[in-house]
This record gives structure tokens, sequence and C-alpha cells, in this order.
């Protein structure tokens, strides 16, 4: 077993992690496990191929790749303004969906709700684009040594940068200003968060928004590590709720936390076991820390 | 030009085992949300479970997967039962304790999981090739399809019926009204003295061994099952069943299973009309959406779907009520 494992863990870790702070904040502020979330990664990923290939038919050499990067302007650009539109999707679902049903007070059919939006968003993906995967880029990248016989790319050394700055930024936020206090206060208590004064739809609103954005910037980073595809957020969907209850329902290092962990059992299951047991890692850790500690790392009791 | 009876009966008589088994599955449910309230998203996995263990009981000894016993079919049933029974409880042991999302994710692992080993597994279960030769009731009237059919029908319509009337039964007994009651005010009934985690572990074993039995009355009326037939698009039409046909009725479990099978048959086959052979992997992905919004449109617009729930009583109370009307 080589080192290996452990960059290739800390890269799925950080796409999982994305993923799994808008599961964690859903969960912790709106109150239900949203399982429409994966499709939130795999829509932001196809809406980034499609805003950079209009950006790529309007501006020659957007998909030119920058330095020793596989991605040219054109899919950052583009990443900028998937992220966008993932958020007005998640906002989207709740005007038609989750909001009704919010009124009438019925937290678990929320999630069967969700779970038959996850269904048909992926259908949907499934008729535009076909079953098919498809790539960013078609060229190989070499990858470098860093140390201790572990290899990364560039492009991974630039995601996982980003990863960790996307991170910092929801951290400062939700910590250090007044959005971030009001998120925290109706997720301690709506109706007392109500009567204080907080305008509990506008951080409805901003959770939508933050939780899409990232879920969109993870499917970016599969999709230009591994591949697009209409299943790839549903498969990614047991990873980011067992990394959210490993972290602790509601805190973001926590599921960040989780994260990590999982994405590193996963790659060590790959190299102990094999590819094909990769997914029974995260429901293990899950079984495991539901039957220990069912607060989590980071959580508190409720 | 005579009117091909004997085919039409095969076909008539295949599509309502098929609808009825999805009954069998629904009623499972109808006992874990419709009247417990526990939220299961893995209902593929505890078919799949079902119909793998009948199968592995009941075909002849074989080399590419384990075992082969060659027990009676009547054995796969119960072994069938009593896997995706226990199963369920140590899913329910584990998660009924704590919020009721937690159940809902932890069903979902099961069936990820039970996919995965189905898939990999291969010499337990035969892997992507899946496992055939699973005997049939009434194999020796195969070469007649009508009779065929219509005794593999009579066989599942008896085997929804004993179910039925025995959740009836079960849902208006005590131990059913304490299940409703738990749904509806937990600390109500908590106050009564009733333990709630035990009382939703058994509806939750319960509901899972039915969905063995419908894994397993399906396996044993195809004669053949692989990994693909058990994924969430079938967890998702059970639940388009349950809610459209009407949760917490267990009629409207079956009428709602009739009516998606139904439909899911008849797109399927206005798909195939319609479509080039390409296009029809595009096409049928559309069913699945209409599916979904169907399901979302019920629970905005008609949460108690077609049937909705009807209170039931003591029987006893209704005799009071009788007798204390002779008596004036």
């Amino acid at each position: 077993m080589t080192p290996q494992f452990l960059a290739d863990g800390l890269i799925a870790g950080a796409m999982i992690g994305l993923g799994a702070i808008g599961v964690t904040l859903n969960y912790s502020i709106l109150r239900f496990a949203n399982f429409a979330h994966g499709e939130f990664i795999s829509f932001g990923a196809y809406a980034t191929l499609l805003i950079a290939a209009a950006i790529g038919a309007a501006f020659a050499g957007s998909a030119e790749a920058i330095g020793p990067f596989s991605f040219g302007w054109g899919i950052a650009a583009a990443g900028l303004g998937a992220m966008t539109l993932t958020g007005a999707l998640a906002l989207a679902l709740d005007f038609l969906l989750f909001a009704r049903l919010r009124q009438k007070g019925a937290a678990i059919t929320t999630v069967m709700a969700s779970f038959g939006a996850s269904m048909a968003l992926r259908a949907l993906l499934e008729f535009a684009f076909t079953s098919r995967p498809v790539y960013f880029s078609r060229d190989l990248q070499i990858a470098m040594p860093i140390g201790f016989g572990m290899r990364v790319t560039a492009d991974q050394i630039a995601l996982l940068a980003l990863t960790a700055l996307l991170l910092a930024g929801v951290q400062a936020l939700l910590t250090r200003t007044q959005a971030g206090r009001a998120m925290r206060a109706v997720a301690e208590n709506p109706t007392l968060a109500r009567v204080a004064g907080v305008d509990v739809d506008g951080v409805i609103r901003a959770v939508w928004l933050i939780g899409g954005a990232l879920a969109c910037a993870s499917g970016i980073m599969l999709g230009l590590i591994v591949q697009i595809r209409p299943f790839m957020g549903f498969d990614l969907l047991l990873p980011l709720f067992a990394a959210a209850i490993l972290g602790g329902i509601g805190s973001v290092p926590g599921a960040i936390a989780g994260a990590l962990i999982v994405g590193v059992g996963e790659a060590a299951a790959v190299q102990i076991v094999g590819a094909e047991w990769r997914a029974a890692v995260a429901f293990l850790l899950l079984i495991g820390v539901l039957l220990v500690k069912p607060t989590g790392l980071f959580g508190r009791a409720d | 030009m005579t009117p091909d009876v004997a085919g039409l009966a095969a076909y008539a008589s295949f599509f309502l085992s098929i609808a009825l088994i999805n009954a069998l599955v629904c009623l499972g449910l109808n006992l874990q949300w419709g009247q417990t309230g526990l939220f299961n998203v893995g209902i593929a996995g505890f078919v799949a479970i079902g119909a793998y263990v009948s199968a592995l009981l009941t075909t002849p000894a074989s080399a590419a997967h384990w075992g082969g016993l060659a027990l009676p079919i009547a054995a796969g049933w119960i072994g069938a039962m009593a896997a995706a029974g226990a199963l369920s409880a140590f899913v329910g042991a584990v998660t009924l304790r704590l919020r009721a999302d937690y159940l809902a994710i932890t069903t979902f692992g099961v069936a990820v999981s039970v996919q995965l080993v189905a898939l990999n597994a291969q010499s337990l279960t035969g892997g992507a090739f899946g496992i055939g030769f699973i005997p049939r009731p009434f194999e020796s009237l195969a070469e007649r399809p009508a009779l065929f059919g219509l005794a593999n029908l009579a066989i599942i319509v008896a085997l929804v019926g004993v179910v039925y009337v025995g959740l009836e039964r079960l849902a208006r007994s005590p131990w059913g009204r304490v299940l409703r009651a738990l749904r509806e005010d937990e600390r109500a009934a908590r106050s009564l003295g009733k333990n709630p985690t035990r009382y939703r572990l058994q509806a939750f074993a319960l509901g899972g061994a039915l969905m063995g039995l419908g894994g397993a009355a399906h396996a044993h009326l195809i004669g053949f099952i692989a990994p693909e037939n058990y994924q969430s698009s079938l967890t998702f039409q059970i639940w388009a069943m349950l809610i459209v046909g009407g949760s917490g009725n267990n009629r409207g479990a079956i009428a709602g299973a009739v009516l998606i099978s139904a439909l899911w048959s008849a797109s399927g086959l206005a798909i195939g009309a319609l479509f080039a052979p390409e296009d029809q992997a595009r096409a049928a992905a559309l069913r699945i959406v209409a599916i979904g919004v169907l399901l979302a449109a019920t629970i905005v617009a008609r949460p108690r779907g077609l049937f909705g729930e009807r209170a039931t009583v003591s029987r006893h109370l209704d005799k009071a009520v009788e007798s204390a009307g002779t008596a004036e």
C-alpha cells in the first residue's frame, strides 16, 4: 500500500466536502435531508459544460489551456456562471415544491418530495445529454511527484486550493458576518429567530444559494478530474450524507472533516479491496457513526 | 379472424401478476410509512434481498453462484421474508432511536450496498449475470401459456389476499392503534406507557419482510434475476404507487400499485411503438420524469391520494355503540 491513497483521498474528500456543506446546512436550517442535492452536482457540471461551449464559440482561445492546467479561462468563467445557475435551480425547486410543503409543516414528506425531484431531475439530464459520459478535456495530464511516493496533477492542486478558498469563505461568512449569525439563529430556533426580527425567508434563500453554488463547484471538480454523467451526483449522495452525519449535522468544519475521512477511507479501500467496493465505505462509516456516536464528531445532542 | 384469447389471457395474467407483486411490496411500505410514519428509501434493497435469498435457496446446485440448495419454493418465500425482515430489524435497531431522516439515509445506504454486493460478490450472487433457473410454480404447465399464467396469477392473488386480510386485522388490533398513536403524537402514546422504539421496530421489520416476499414472488414468476432489477427507480415506483393510491390505506396501496403498473407498462409499449430503437433509452428517461412529477404533484395537491386513510377504531367500540343504541 503506497501513500498515494492519501493524495487521492484528499482530492475525493474535497469534492465530497463541497457537497456535504450544502447537505449539512440544509439539514440544520431547513430541517430535512435533501435527496436532490446530488442532482445539483450533476446539473452544475453540465451547466458549466454548456456555458464553456458557448464561450468557446464566442471567443476563440477561451478553451486554450492556461499554463500546466487542462482547462482555459472559458471553463473558469463558465464555472462562475454555472454556480449562479445551480443556486437558481435550488431556489426554483424550493419555490415550486419545498416552500409549499414547509407551510404545511410536513418535514418527512419533504424528504419524499426531494427524492421525487432527484429522480425527475436525473432523468431529465439523462434525456437531454444521454447516459454516455462526457469530458471537459480529453488531454492527458502528467502527474507530478510531490514526495513520499505521491503524485498529483496540476489540476488537482488548483482545485484543492480553490476548495480551501471556498471553504474558508463559507466558514467566515457563517462565523463573522451578520448573515451568518442570522443563519445560525434560524438553525437554533426558527420561531424565536423570526420573533427577534431575523429575515427567515432570506436565510432560507441564502442556504439554497450557498448549497447550490458549492454543489456546482463539486460537480465541476468531479467533471475535470473524472467525467460528467447524469448519475455522477446521485452516486456521490451516500458519501455526502455520511460526511455530514460523521461530522455532526450543522457543523461546516465537521462536514469537511467527515468528507476527508470518507474520501481517504474510499481511497484506502480502492487499494486494499478493489475499486468495485469503494461505495461500501461510506455506508460502513455511516452505520459505524450511528452505532457509536450518532451526534457525529462536532455535533451537539438535540 | 378469431381473437387470440389464449395469448390475451397469458398477457393479462402476467401483467396482473406483476402489478400484484408490486402491491405486496407496496403493502409492506404502507405498514412502514402509511401506518407508522417510517420512511424507507431503500425498498429496492429489501426486495433484492428477498429475491436473492429465495433464488439461492431454491435453485439447483450451480457453479455460477453460491449453493443452489434446491429447496421447495415455499421454503424460498419463508427464507426471503426472514432475511429481509432481519435486515430491516437491524437497520431499525440502529436508526429508530435517532432523528427520522437518519432512517431514510440509512435505508438509502442499504439499497446502494445490496446493489454493490449483488453486482460484485460474484461467487455468492452470480454478479452481473444474475441467477437463472429459478423454479417457477406449475412449471409443468409452461407449454400452455394461458393456463400457466392464470395458475401463477392465482398463487399471487392468494398471497396478496392473505397479506391484505392479515394487515387489515393488524391495523384494527390494539397493536395497529398503538402504531398510529405513535405516528400522530409520540409524547401522548409514550405517556400511556407504550415503548415507541419497540413498536416501530416491529412494524419496520414486518414491512421489510413483506418487501422480501414480493422480491421472492417476482423471482419465482420470472425465473431469472439480475442486479439491474433492483435500482432506485423501483423504490421510486413503489413510493409513487403508495402516495397516489393513498398512504395509510391498504386498498389504496393495492389500487395504486395496479394503476402505476398499468401506466408504466402502457408507457413502455408506447415508447416501443413510437420511438426508433436508438432513441428508446432517452424516451424511457422521460417516463421517470413523468412519474416524478406525478408524485410531487400528488404530495402537494392531494396528499391523501386516491383513497386516503379511513379512521379505524376498535371493533369493540362499534359493538358498544350498537348495544348502547339498542338499549335506548
